[in-house]
């Protein structure tokens, strides 16, 4: 399938999930501060797993950085 | 004695602690971690200030990025505060707060919501619908929000936990542009009021706690100075001062002098 990931057009495996876009961006999932949207929807890091993607959705992968 | 009992007064203790979002703290200073040169001098400054409240924002992922700031923070015995920067509607603000509920895993939010970039003020009637349904949806609410007494009436009622109104444009140093402002939002405010934006040097954080805010926040005037540790040393002395000056109640201010020695008993030489 074809997705927006953090902006930039990205190719995941049909059966991809949200823990599979997180692993595609290259950050690790397991430390705090790590938080996803789809489609502007929070996904709860518990159902990163479980929760798969879509054809053409949007996907946003947060991390914390300094700020004011 | 004296000297103890006030320097204790200033670090929060004899029930002077500082009351915000339900939870009690020391410091009354809250320090962000943007625009810092390095996570060895945020380290040092964040040390130095005494803050136990530190502000941390969210972004994309980036992989080639250094060092983890959230870590360093985590380590220091902080308290991370997320905010919404960078956000210009109420949609987008309440999306970033979502974002950051996960990632942090607190339902504090730092409220921003700005009109333009150039000069980064809040954009009221985006910030009063976020603040409302942040608030409904159980979050601490802290909304960095104009000067403006109404405005900050309207924060308080809509349930924010706090008001943050600026001294003067973010980073741009300019100290408290409008004290009288700042006064009359203390004086209605039955909430805690925390000058955020603007501070330039160690008096205008001085100045902020004297008009009665209940705490400063600030970022570019540490983090950007020549030499952060110490800016941040002299700011954490200077809302500690302003804070115990409000308490000791300044001199009215007279267009004449006034003698502070007697008249009585002056010799006559010559």
């Amino acid at each position: 399938m074809i997705v927006e990931l953090n902006g930039q057009t990205e190719q995941l495996p049909d059966d991809a999930t949200v823990a599979d876009a997180v692993k595609a961006v290259g950050v690790n999932g397991e430390t705090r501060g790590v938080a996803v949207a789809v489609d502007g929807e929070v996904v709860r890091r518990a159902d990163w797993v479980t929760t798969p993607l879509a054809d053409r959705q949007a996907i946003e992968v947060v991390r914390a950085v300094q700020g004011g | 004695m004296a000297e103890q009992r006030v320097a204790r007064e200033a670090e929060g203790a004899e029930g002077a602690g500082f009351e915000l979002g339900g939870r009690t703290w020391g410091s009354r200073l809250i320090v962000g971690t943007g625009g810092f040169r390095s996570l060895e001098s945020m380290e040092q400054a964040l040390v130095s200030s005494g803050a136990e409240i530190v502000t941390v924002a969210l972004r994309r992922a980036d992989p080639t990025a250094k060092g983890s700031a959230l870590e360093l923070i985590d380590r220091l015995g902080k308290f991370a505060l997320p905010n919404t920067a960078g956000c210009y509607t109420a949609r987008d603000a309440v999306r970033t707060a979502h974002l950051a509920r996960e990632a942090f895993e607190t339902q504090w939010i730092k409220l921003e919501v700005i009109g333009d970039d150039r000069t980064l003020f809040p954009d009221a009637v985006e910030l009063i619908e976020a603040a409302e349904i942040l608030v409904d949806e159980g979050f601490t609410v802290l909304p960095y929000t104009n000067d403006d007494p109404i405005l900050a009436r309207r924060l308080e009622d809509a349930g924010c936990a706090a008001v943050m109104p600026l001294g003067s444009p973010i980073g741009s140093g300019r100290g408290i542009a409008n004290p009288a402002n700042i006064q009359i939002i203390v004086e209605q405010a039955s909430v805690p009021v925390i000058l955020d934006a603007g501070i330039g040097t160690a008096s205008d954080a001085a100045l902020a706690m004297e008009l009665g805010c209940d705490g400063v926040l600030l970022s570019s005037s540490v983090a950007r100075a020549k030499d952060p540790e110490r800016m941040a040393v002299a700011m954490r002395g200077a809302v500690e001062a302003g804070y115990v000056a409000r308490r000791a109640g300044r001199i009215a201010r007279r267009f004449h002098a006034q003698a502070s020695t007697p008249d009585d008993g002056i010799p006559e030489l010559g």
